[in-house]
């Protein structure tokens, strides 16, 4: 029987060995950053005052994270319960996927102690504004989704140390008080969850409209927003099934190809829209012009299409949809070609005035994004470890769960 | 007592749609628009008229408070070999372009900030720790910012500074009009030492009517066009020069509001809020009819047949 239970496995591995040293690496520049300022470890200057870490962290890391939003949308808005299996390990990515990226912000910006401020401090007319205020209630809304699988985890099981151990009792029932209100408003959170990313995830495109003729045309259109929210959708499922191949391989765990085949037959509709508004929007600029002149620029925007272009053929193969490996490699080339977008629009396509020296992101900047990302990763693999997220064939479990309570395990996230 | 309310009204907001609700309904900072005076202030570079002394940059350190050498060092004219921009330390920067038409003479370009008539940094900065006052200067606010350079990336004529080395109260500088400062004083500080007068202050209308004249009278030297008149809407700083701005490094700009297309899209996206309360109802209604009926064990069942079927796989 198919059911969420916590992953029994070794923590270390030597690949996890590998992620500890990055994530050390990244810390030491972090340090770095937060003694010395941003100038100290960053390429960043008065021309190019956004880098890597908006670029990467930050503009890449929410549409990454976009899994959360459209699987729910799948799963639980339209209640389509096939899918149900990769619900939670896509809420657990953008939960975590999100507080990178809040992370990322704090480190990025200049006055971190000030972070709070936009909380107070509003100003409709700003894109960044938005996007601030939206990512800050959706992560709130992601860690409210969460809850109910620590509920799960510990009502019932609640083992505190022996000194507080009386606390055992109330705190099972506090669990319980929890879950029981949470079962009753949850629709409330995962559709708000929904509207939100749609928000925020098309004004992240607003954000560089108002950078003006700085943008190169090539990406500077006004339909940017339509295209980040486009690119976000389709960017969800590969993200998933990424995600779910690599951890079954991880953890030596059968991988759920009954579900994420049929996410992977969804694809080539889901990419097509987005490359349709792409191409359509080169056209009817008429900005196609500036790849003619095949400069690094040109070959950027060349790159991140084909990076869009060829999964678009590739999902359209039953054969790959099928095959472990052919849907791995198809979802990479999505996450590549989003990334790729991202780091064009928010990096290679800002092009200021007189310039002397063109950015490049600097060792340090690369250690801190690269630590992030492994961090991110460690967290997830005790996550995955200690709660129950993935879905496995633990019928043991199940037929015990049955025994304790008549109605089944609770599935309702 | 604005923010007050509305800090009010955000506690009050009772569940996710509502807040929503609220964000979007703040009303635009559009002090450009409400309150510009008519006596708003305009300043004239005439390029023309300028040496390159150098002696507003001094003065302009000396009244933000910012070391500087002794005015003596300030003769130097190996600087001008390289072109400098606005930097944390100077918050305005001369620049010295060669002039086709007399070598001997070469131009010389003030740049600070242009306090735009719709400033790009008050629309987009995050806190609304840009404000345009009344008399047309764009000031910071210190209390507010949280060091995030958007308005950096937004500025057309990339203006505004950062402090990259400074890890704690790092500032954006750029030039204030000598807010301040004219508290007491009638000029600005580098209007006030400008020892040719290449720098005119006034009220806005009369200085783009000086201009005009100048050009006039002085046809055979200028060209026909005040840079700042119309670009990105209107700046207050303005130029009239002998040669094509573009090669004074004063980037070519088209005349409308830099934040238009930005704020009509977010306003757009908001719209009083109907477009997120529509989808939010509409994913509601989908939710509430796909919902599983009472009795209907599909997904188990459902589930089996998929393991069978992944089994093969």
């Amino acid at each position: 029987m198919m059911i969420p239970w916590p992953v029994k496995h070794r923590f270390l591995t030597p690949g996890v060995f590998v992620l500890i040293l990055i994530a050390l690496n990244g810390l030491v520049f972090l340090g770095i950053r937060f003694i010395s300022g941003i100038g100290a470890v960053t390429n960043l200057n008065d021309y190019t005052p956004w880098g890597l870490w908006i670029g990467v962290d930050v503009g890449a890391g929410v549409a990454l994270a976009a899994g959360g939003f459209t699987s729910a949308a799948l799963g639980h808005i339209m209640h389509r319960e096939h899918y149900h299996a990769i619900v939670r390990p896509a809420l657990l990515t953008a939960m975590l996927g999100y507080t990178f990226v809040a992370f990322a912000v704090f480190t990025d910006i200049g006055r971190f102690y000030y972070i709070w401020h936009p909380l107070i401090m509003w100003n409709g007319t700003s894109a960044l504004f938005e996007v601030g205020i939206c990512v800050m209630i959706y992560m709130s809304v992601l860690y409210i989704e969460f809850m109910p699988i620590v509920t799960e985890r510990f009502i019932g099981r609640v083992d505190l140390p022996d000194f507080i151990s009386f606390l055992n009792k109330p705190v099972d029932r506090f669990l319980r008080y929890i879950d029981s209100r949470l079962a009753l408003t949850m629709f409330i959170f995962i559709i708000a969850g929904v509207v939100l990313s749609t928000l925020h995830q098309s004004s992240l495109g607003t954000l560089m409209v108002i950078a003006g003729q700085k943008m190169h045309p090539l990406w500077q259109t006004p339909i940017l927003p339509l295209l980040f929210l486009l690119s976000a959708i389709a960017v969800g499922f590969p993200m998933i099934m990424f995600e779910s191949l690599l951890a079954s391989r991880s953890f030596k765990i059968k991988p759920e190809m009954h579900i994420l085949s049929r996410l992977g037959v969804m694809m080539s509709p889901i990419l097509g829209v987005y490359i349709a508004a792409k191409i359509g929007d080169l056209f009817i600029r008429e900005t196609f012009k500036y790849i003619a002149p095949l400069d690094g620029t040109a070959w950027m925007f060349i790159v991140e299409m084909a990076l869009i272009i060829i999964p678009f053929f590739l999902f359209l193969s039953k054969k790959i949809t099928n095959s472990v490996l052919g849907l791995f490699i198809a979802s990479a080339f999505v996450i590549a070609g989003v990334l790729v977008n991202r780091i064009n629009n928010f990096v290679v396509a800002y092009r200021p005035f007189f310039n002397p020296v063109e950015y490049f992101p600097s060792f340090g900047e690369i250690s801190v994004t690269l630590g992030c990302i492994a961090m991110l990763v460690l967290v997830y693999r005790a996550i995955v470890m200690i709660f129950p997220v993935i879905t496995q064939d633990r019928k043991d479990v199940y037929n015990k769960m049955i025994e304790l309570d008549k109605s089944g395990p609770r599935r309702w996230i | 007592m604005k923010n007050q309310n509305r800090r009010d009204f955000l506690k009050t907001a009772a569940g996710i749609g509502a807040s929503i609700g609220i964000a979007g309904s703040v009303k635009p900072a559009k002090a450009s628009e409400k309150t510009l005076s008519d006596d708003r202030f305009g300043i004239l570079v005439d390029t023309d008229v300028c040496v390159g002394c150098r002696h507003c940059e001094w003065a302009c350190r000396v009244a933000h408070n910012i070391p500087t050498p002794d005015l003596d060092t300030y003769s130097d004219n190996s600087v001008f070999k390289e072109y400098r921009r606005t930097d944390a330390s100077s918050l305005t920067v001369v620049n010295e372009f060669e002039n086709e038409k007399n070598s001997a003479m070469p131009v010389h370009v003030k740049t600070q900030c242009m306090h735009c008539e719709h400033p790009a940094c008050v629309s987009a900065c995050i806190v609304g720790a840009f404000s345009k006052l009344e008399d047309g200067s764009v000031v910071w606010d210190g209390d507010k910012c949280i060091g995030c350079r958007y308005c950096m990336v937004a500025c057309p004529f990339q203006i505004p500074t950062y402090d990259y080395d400074r890890s704690i109260d790092p500032q954006i500088r750029k030039c204030d009009l000598c807010f301040e400062k004219r508290k007491t004083e009638k000029l600005p500080a580098c209007v006030n030492i400008c020892p040719n007068e290449a720098l005119l202050f006034g009220k806005r209308d009369d200085i783009v009517r000086i201009a005009k004249s100048r050009i006039k009278r002085k046809y055979d030297v200028y060209i026909d066009h005040i840079y700042g008149e119309k670009e990105i809407g209107g700046t207050s700083w303005m130029y009239i020069a002998g040669k094509d701005f573009e090669k004074l490094k004063l980037p070519k700009l088209n005349y409308s509001p830099a934040p238009g297309i930005s704020e009509s899209i977010q306003h757009g996206i908001f719209a009083y809020f109907v477009p997120p309360v529509t989808l939010y109802a509409l994913l509601g209604t989908i939710m509430w009819i796909t919902r599983k009926k009472k009795g209907d064990d599909s997904e188990i069942k459902d589930e089996t047949n998929q393991d069978k079927k992944g089994g093969a796989l």
